[in-house]
C-alpha cells in the first residue's frame, strides 16, 4: 500500500508554477511519455518548455527530462525541480538526495526511498506490480510503465485527461495499435492513484489561455522549416550531435512539400565526412544551388579548410551550427556557446564571417530564410550559430508567418546581362564600390562567361596573380564587403532606458536573462538596459549601446568569454568596459545564476 | 579568278568551333611532362566530341595535376580546389547542375594520400564525371616526396627507397563498382585519345589512372612511373575505338570479334583484346589481371572494367531534370497551405 507524507511546509497551493524532472533510463521510451505531459500542459494553455538532459548514449544509461509550467510565461530552465519522478533505479538515491527541500517525490515503492528525505513530499508508487497487472505482454513493460507515472502524475496534479489523451495520439502520430496499447496504461494508473493516493502537495495545474496561436517545435525542426521555405536546393551533411535531426527534418519536410511529377526539386546527401559535405556545400554553391549543411563544433574543425577557400574564391552557401560542449567530442549532449571565435574567424590567413544568431524557433526559421538570401547577395559562407539547446529542446512559439518576399540571388550575371556588357566583366572587379562582385554560374551561355575559380592569388578578372597589389587590394575589397555586410545582417535588440548598466547577450540565454532582469528589478532594484546580438559582424547599434553605457556584462555559456573576446577584437576602445558573465557546465542558463551574478558585480561598483 | 584560290574554310566541328577555341592558356608544367600530353588528349576529346565549352566544367584539387584544367579549355568554367577534395567539389556541381558534363583532374598523391576517402566514396556514387588521375608516384609541388601509387622497391631521385605497398587506384575503382575504368600511359596517345572519349561519353563515373611521368621528380632509373620503364612494360590490353553517334561509320563497320559497348548517348566503344582474351566486363577477371599485373611488373593499358548499366547519382537520387540552380520561387519555396499544415500539427 502506498503511502504518502505530507511535510511540515506543504500550505496552500500553487497553481502552473512548477518545475518536473523525470529521471529515466535512456532508450526506455521515456521520451513519448515526457512528451506527452508536456503536449498536455501545452494543451491546456499553461507556458511550457521541456528540456532533455540526455547521455551520449542510445540504451541505459540515465537520462533526464525537465518540464518547466510557468504561468507568468517563464520556461528558462530553473535549477531546482518542485516534482521529482525517480523512474531509474540506479540514479534514484543520487535523484531524491538532490531533491530540493519540500520537494514531491513519485518513486517505485519497493525502492524504500521514504526514510531518506524526511523533508519531501512522498508518493510511493509500485509501478513494478501495477505494469504486471495491467499490461500482459512482457515484451512491452519495460516501455509501458513509464505511461503509468503520465498517469499518476496526470491525476496528482489534476490534469484534464482530455489533453493528455490528444497529446498521446498526437505522440504516437495516431497509430491506434501503440495507442491501445498505452493508454489503458496509462488511465489504470489515474485509477489506481486516484484511489490509492492522497494528495498533499501544493502543486496543481489548471487550464488557462496563454497559448492561443502557438506552437512546441525543436529549433532544429524550425530551421529545416526555414530553409524549405527559404529555397534550400541542395543539403549535404555528416550526422552529429546535436545537428543530425535538423537536416533529417529537413530530408523528411522536402520529402513531403518539395516533389514535383515524382521527382525531387532538391538533393539530400549524406556525405562520408564533414570536409566532404562542406566541399559539396563548395561545388553546389559555386553552380548556383543555395547549398546548405549543418554540423556542430566538431565539424566546424573539420570544415576549416574549405570556409577559406569559399570566403576567399566567394561562394555562397550556408552552415548551422548546432553548438554543443567541447572541445573534442565533450560533451555531445550538452549545451554551451562556445564557438564564438572558431565560427567567426574560421579558417586560415585574413578570413571573417557573417554569422547570424537566432534565440528562439520563430527566429531561426526566419534567420534560415535570410540567411541563404545573405550568403547569395555578399556571396560568402553564412553561419547559423544555434546550440543544442535550441536545436533539440522543445520550445513554445508564435506560428511562423509564410516568407512572401521573392528570393534575394544576389550580383549574378545572366546571357543577357553579359550581351550588354559585351562580354566585359571581371569576377572579383568592385564595380559598385560595396566590395560585392559580380558573378556568372556554370552552364551560362554565353563565351565570355566563364572564370576560372581558384583558393590561390587572383586579379579583378581573375587571372592568376602573386603579385602584392593584387593581394593586397583583393583582401581590403574583401574587408569592405565584411563592412558592407554591416547593413545587411539582422540589428541587434536593444532595450534602452537610460540605465548606467548595460548587458549584451545572444541565443538561448535569452529566457534566462528576461526571467533575470524582472527579478533584478523586483527584489534587488537593480535596472539594466538590454542589447541582444543577433549577428556577426556587429552593427554600428551595438557599438552605440556599448559607448553609452558606463559598464556592459557580456553573459555567455563558455569559459573564456569568447563574445567578449569578439567584441573586444572588434571594438577595442571598449575593452575596459566588458566583463564577462559566464556559465560553462553544459546545461543551459538559468535566471538565479544571472541574478546572482550581477547583484554580486554591481555591489562591486 | 584563276590563280587565286579561295582561302580554305577553318576546319570546325559540329558545334561550330575550331580546335583553337578549346585552348587553354600556356602550360606552366616542366617541358616533356606527362600531364601536357593528357592534356592534349583532353582539348582533342573536347572538340571531337563536340562539346560546348559553356556546358563543359573543369575541377581539381591541388598539385601539378591539378594546375592543368588551366591549359584545356579557356571557355568553360573551372574551379581548382582543397587539396584531395576535388569529388567532393564534383558532387556539389552536379546536384546544383545535372547537365553539365564534368572532368576531375587529380594526381596520385591528390588522390592515393590526402584524397583516397573522397576517391572511395565518389566511385560508390556513380557520379557523373571522368576522373582523370594523372599518376607519376611522386609530389612534384613539395619536391619529390613518395605518393601511395609509388610502387613497392621503387627508387626516390636520390636512392631512398619505398618499402610500402602501392595502392592501386583501378581495383580499388573496380571493388568500390565504378562502371568505367581504365589505366593509360600518357605515352600512349593512341590509345588515350580514343578512350578519352570514351570516358566522356559514359554516363556515370569514368576513371583513368594514367601513368604520367615526372621528368624532374620520377624519370630515372629505379623508378616504375618513368618514361622509359613505362614504355618498356606497357602492355596494350586492347585496341580500342570509339565511333560516336552520329556517326554512320558504325553500320558499315566489321562487327567480328570485337567487343562493342553501346552508350547511353548512342556512341559506341569497340573493344578488340590483343594477345590475351581478356573479358573487361567481368569485375573478378579484372582483379586478378591488375593482381597478375602487378607482380610481374608490367603495366596493362586499356579498359580494365566496364559496366554501362549501373544507374547514375542524380538518378539514385531520383533529383529532377531541371538544374536545381535554375528553381524558382515557384517550385523552390512551398505554398502558404503547406506552412499552414504543418504550423497546425504543431499547434
Amino acid at each position: 500500500m502506498a503511502t504518502a507524507q505530507a511535510s511540515e511546509a506543504d500550505t496552500g497551493t500553487i497553481v502552473n508554477d512548477f518545475v518536473l524532472h523525470v529521471a529515466t533510463a535512456n532508450g526506455s521510451g521515456s521520451q513519448t511519455s515526457n512528451m506527452v505531459l508536456l503536449r498536455a500542459l501545452f494543451g491546456m494553455g499553461i507556458p511550457v518548455s521541456g528540456k532533455n538532459l540526455f547521455p551520449s548514449n542510445i540504451q541505459g544509461l540515465p537520462t533526464w527530462f525537465t518540464i518547466r509550467a510557468n504561468k507568468d510565461g517563464w520556461i528558462a530552465r530553473k535549477q531546482d525541480a518542485d516534482i521529482v519522478v525517480c523512474m531509474n533505479s540506479e540514479t534514484s538515491d543520487e535523484d531524491v538526495e538532490s531533491a530540493r527541500e519540500g520537494a514531491v517525490l513519485i518513486y517505485e515503492e519497493s525502492l524504500n526511498l521514504g526514510e531518506k528525505r524526511p523533508d519531501c513530499v512522498h508518493y510511493a508508487v509500485p509501478f513494478k506490480k501495477l505494469i504486471a497487472e495491467c499490461c500482459p505482454d512482457l515484451r512491452l513493460r519495460k516501455l509501458v510503465i513509464n505511461m503509468l507515472y503520465v498517469g499518476v502524475c496526470a491525476q496528482l496534479f489534476g490534469f484534464d485527461m482530455e489533453e493528455i489523451k490528444k497529446a498521446l495520439g498526437t505522440q504516437l502520430a495516431g497509430k491506434q495499435k501503440a495507442i491501445d496499447i498505452n493508454l489503458p496504461a496509462l488511465e489504470f494508473a489515474y485509477k489506481w492513484a486516484e484511489e490509492n493516493l492522497k494528495k498533499v502537495d501544493p502543486f496543481r495545474v489548471e487550464r488557462m489561455n496563454a497559448n492561443e496561436g502557438k506552437i512546441i517545435i525543436e529549433g532544429n525542426a524550425a530551421a529545416a522549416l526555414g530553409l524549405m521555405f527559404g529555397g534550400v536546393t541542395v543539403v549535404t551533411w555528416y550526422p552529429i550531435t546535436p545537428s543530425s535531426s535538423l537536416c533529417e527534418y529537413l530530408e523528411e519536410y522536402l520529402n513531403r512539400f518539395r516533389m514535383k511529377d515524382g521527382k525531387k526539386t532538391f538533393a539530400v546527401v549524406q556525405a562520408e565526412d564533414e570536409i566532404a559535405a562542406v566541399g559539396m556545400l563548395a561545388g553546389a554553391g559555386w553552380a548556383g544551388a543555395r547549398a546548405f549543411t549543418s554540423t556542430s563544433g566538431p565539424g566546424i574543425s573539420l570544415m576549416n579548410e574549405f570556409i577559406g577557400l569559399a570566403y576567399f574564391a566567394e561562394i555562397p552557401f550556408v552552415i548551422c551550427n548546432v553548438a554543443r560542449t567541447g572541445p573534442s567530442t565533450g560533451l555531445p549532449t550538452r549545451t554551451m556557446q562556445g564557438d564564438i571565435i572558431s565560427l567567426f574567424y574560421a579558417s586560415h590567413g585574413d578570413t571573417k564571417h557573417v554569422v547570424v544568431i537566432p534565440n528562439t524557433p520563430k527566429e531561426i526559421f526566419e534567420m534560415a530564410g535570410e540567411a541563404l538570401n545573405l550568403a547569395e547577395e555578399l556571396q560568402t559562407p553564412v553561419f547559423i550559430l544555434s546550440d543544442l539547446d535550441l536545436g533539440m529542446n522543445y520550445w513554445m512559439s508564435d506560428r511562423f508567418e509564410y516568407p512572401t518576399e521573392p528570393f534575394r540571388r544576389g550580383k549574378v550575371l545572366g546571357k543577357d546581362e553579359l550581351e550588354k556588357l559585351g562580354g566585359k566583366w571581371g569576377r572579383y572587379a568592385d564595380v559598385d564600390g560595396d566590395g560585392i562582385p559580380y558573378r556568372t554560374i556554370p552552364g551560362t551561355d554565353h563565351p565570355r562567361a566563364a572564370y576560372f575559380t581558384r583558393g590561390t592569388g587572383h586579379t579583378p578578372q581573375a587571372t592568376y596573380s602573386e603579385k602584392p597589389t593584387d593581394w593586397k587590394n583583393n583582401m581590403d575589397r574583401l574587408a569592405r564587403k565584411f563592412e558592407t555586410a554591416k547593413n545587411m545582417v539582422p540589428k541587434p535588440e536593444i532595450k534602452d532606458n537610460g540605465h548606467a548598466a548595460g548587458l549584451i547577450y545572444f541565443g538561448t540565454t535569452t529566457e534566462a536573462i528576461r526571467e533575470a532582469c524582472v527579478k533584478l528589478e523586483t527584489k534587488h532594484n537593480l535596472k539594466l538596459d538590454l542589447c541582444r546580438l543577433r549577428a556577426f559582424p556587429f552593427s554600428q547599434e551595438v557599438e552605440d549601446f556599448i559607448n553609452k553605457h558606463e559598464r556592459v556584462y557580456v553573459v555567455e555559456l563558455n569559459r573564456d568569454g569568447q563574445m567578449r573576446m569578439a567584441l573586444n577584437a572588434e571594438l577595442p576602445r571598449f575593452s575596459q568596459k566588458l566583463h564577462s558573465i559566464t556559465h560553462y557546465d553544459g546545461m543551459p542558463l538559468t535566471a538565479d545564476e544571472v541574478v546572482e551574478a550581477l547583484v554580486k558585480r554591481e555591489r562591486e561598483v | 579568278m584563276a590563280g587565286t584560290a579561295a582561302p580554305k574554310p577553318p576546319e570546325t566541328n559540329r558545334v561550330g568551333l575550331q580546335k583553337k577555341d578549346y585552348a587553354g592558356s600556356k602550360s606552366t608544367l616542366c617541358i616533356g611532362c606527362g600531364h601536357d600530353l593528357i592534356t592534349a588528349r583532353i582539348i582533342d576529346a573536347c572538340y571531337d566530341l563536340d562539346i560546348k565549352p559553356e556546358q563543359f566544367v573543369k575541377l581539381s584539387g591541388i598539385g601539378c595535376s591539378s594546375k592543368t584544367p588551366a591549359y584545356f579549355v579557356s571557355r568553360s568554367f573551372s574551379f581548382n580546389s582543397v587539396h584531395g577534395r576535388m569529388p567532393s567539389i564534383a558532387t556539389g556541381t552536379a546536384l546544383a547542375n545535372r547537365t553539365l558534363k564534368m572532368i576531375g583532374v587529380s594526381g596520385d598523391g591528390d588522390t592515393a594520400n590526402i584524397g583516397i576517402g573522397q576517391f572511395v566514396h565518389v566511385m560508390r556514387r556513380n557520379l557523373d564525371l571522368v576522373y582523370v588521375v594523372e599518376n607519376n608516384g611522386v609530389y612534384g609541388l613539395t619536391k619529390g616526396q613518395f605518393s601511395a601509387t609509388a610502387d613497392k622497391g621503387s627508387k626516390l631521385k636520390h636512392g631512398a627507397v619505398n618499402h610500402m605497398h602501392a595502392i592501386d587506384l583501378c581495383a580499388l575503382a573496380v571493388e568500390l563498382g565504378c562502371g568505367f575504368v581504365a589505366r593509360l600511359f600518357a605515352g600512349n596517345t593512341k590509345m588515350m585519345r580514343q578512350v578519352m572519349q570514351a570516358a566522356m561519353a559514359f554516363e556515370g563515373l569514368a576513371l583513368l589512372d594514367i601513368v604520367s611521368p615526372c621528368v624532374t621528380f620520377n624519370n630515372h632509373a629505379g623508378s616504375t612511373k618513368s618514361f622509359p620503364y613505362a614504355k618498356d612494360n606497357e602492355f596494350a590490353l586492347q585496341d580500342i575505338g570509339f565511333v560516336p553517334a552520329y556517326d554512320p561509320q558504325y553500320e558499315e563497320m566489321d562487327h567480328g570479334d570485337e567487343r562493342e559497348i553501346t552508350l547511353g548517348d548512342g556512341s559506341h566503344i569497340t573493344i578488340k583484346a590483343l594477345e590475351k582474351d581478356y573479358d573487361p566486363t567481368n569485375r573478378l577477371a579484372a582483379l586478378n589481371l591488375l593482381a597478375e599485373y602487378h607482380e610481374s611488373g608490367k603495366i596493362p593499358t586499356g579498359i580494365i572494367y566496364i559496366n554501362e548499366k549501373e544507374p547514375r547519382f542524380v538518378d539514385q537520387i531520383n533529383m529532377c531534370d531541371t538544374p536545381l540552380s535554375r528553381l524558382k520561387e515557384d517550385v523552390a519555396r512551398p505554398s502558404k497551405a503547406a506552412l499552414e499544415e504543418v504550423m497546425n500539427e504543431l499547434a
